[in-house]
C-alpha cells in the first residue's frame, strides 16, 4: 500500500508552521521599526493559525472546532493590527520617528 | 496517463506552489529593508497560506484568510506606512558581543525546539475513529451560533472595543489645516 500523499499528511503542515514562528521570531529580533515588527508578529499568528489547523484535520474529533478557533485568531490580529498602529502612528506624531532606538524615553 | 492517476501529481505540484509561496513570502516580509516590500512579502505568505486551509480541507478560512489578512491587515499596514517614514537606515557594522550574543541565542533556541520536539514525539497523538461534525460551511455557522455564541459575542466586542480605542489614540494632535 502506497503512503498518503504528502499533502495528506501533517508533518509538511507543521513544518511549515514552524518555519513560519522563526522567521517570525528572527524579524522581531531583527527589524529596528516598530511596523517591521508588527509584521514579523503577525507572521507568528499565522504560524499558531497553521499549526492548530493542522492539528484540527488530522486529530481532532469535531473538525468544526479548529475552523471556529482559527476564525477567532484572525479577528483577534485584525484587533491587534488597528490597534498597533493606532499606537504607531501616535508615536510618530510625538518623535517624529518609529525606529525602536528613539523610544527611550524611559531608559535609566 | 489516465486522470485517476494524474490527480496526485497535479494536486503534489499545486500544494508545492503553495508551500514555496507561503515559505517565500515570509522570508521577503522579515528580511527586504524597505518596509513595504515588506508588507508585500506577509501578502504573498497569506496567500500561499489561504492554499494550504484549502489543502487542509477548509476552504472557508482559504476565503478568509485573503479577506482578512491581505484585504484588511495589509492594507492597514500600507496606510500606516503613508503616513509615517518607517524606511529603515543602512544597518550598522556588527559589533562582536552582538555576535557573540546572537551565537549563543541561537544555540540555544535550537537546544531548546530540540527538546520541545523529541517532547511532542513521545506522546502520540490518536486518529479519532468518527468525526462529530463533517467540518463544512454549516457546521461552522452551527457552532458558532449554539456551542461558541458566548465566544462570538465577545470577540464582537472586542472588535467595537478596537475600533474606539484605535479612533482614541489616533485622534489627539490633529487638527485642522
Amino acid at each position: 500500500m502506497n503512503p498518503p500523499p504528502l499533502f495528506d499528511q501533517p508533518t509538511p503542515y507543521l513544518t511549515i508552521s514552524a518555519f513560519l514562528l522563526a522567521t517570525g521570531v528572527f524579524g522581531l529580533l531583527r527589524r529596528p521599526t516598530l511596523i517591521g515588527m508588527l509584521i514579523a508578529g503577525e507572521l507568528i499568528f499565522s504560524a499558531a493559525s497553521l499549526n492548530l489547523m493542522t492539528f484540527n484535520r488530522f486529530f481532532a474529533p469535531d473538525p468544526a472546532v479548529g475552523q471556529v478557533f482559527v476564525l477567532f485568531i484572525m479577528g483577534l490580529a485584525a484587533a491587534e493590527v488597528a490597534i498597533a498602529l493606532s499606537i504607531i502612528i501616535a508615536v510618530y506624531r510625538n518623535y517624529r520617528s518609529i525606529k525602536t532606538t528613539d523610544l527611550a524615553d524611559l531608559n535609566g | 496517463m489516465n486522470s485517476s492517476s494524474a490527480a496526485p501529481f497535479l494536486l503534489t505540484l499545486v500544494f508545492s506552489v503553495a508551500v514555496l509561496t507561503a515559505m517565500g513570502g515570509a522570508l521577503i516580509a522579515v528580511l527586504s529593508h524597505r518596509i513595504i516590500r515588506s508588507v508585500c512579502g506577509l501578502a504573498l505568505c497569506c496567500l500561499g497560506l489561504a492554499g494550504l486551509y484549502y489543502f487542509l480541507r477548509s476552504p472557508f478560512l482559504a476565503l478568509m484568510e485573503i479577506l482578512i489578512y491581505i484585504g484588511a491587515v495589509c492594507v492597514t499596514i500600507v496606510f500606516a506606512v503613508m503616513l509615517a517614514e518607517p524606511d529603515e537606515p543602512v544597518p550598522r557594522a556588527h559589533r562582536v558581543g552582538s555576535l557573540v550574543w546572537a551565537s549563543v541565542l541561537a544555540v540555544a533556541g535550537v537546544l531548546l525546539f530540540w527538546g520541545l520536539t523529541r517532547l511532542t514525539a513521545q506522546a502520540p497523538v490518536t486518529v479519532p475513529a468518527s468525526r462529530a461534525s463533517d467540518g463544512s460551511v454549516a457546521a461552522i455557522g452551527l457552532a458558532l451560533l449554539t456551542t461558541y455564541g458566548m465566544a462570538f459575542e465577545m470577540i464582537s466586542l472586542v472588535l467595537l472595543v478596537a475600533i474606539l480605542g484605535a479612533l482614541a489614540v489616533a485622534r489627539p494632535g490633529r487638527h485642522k489645516p
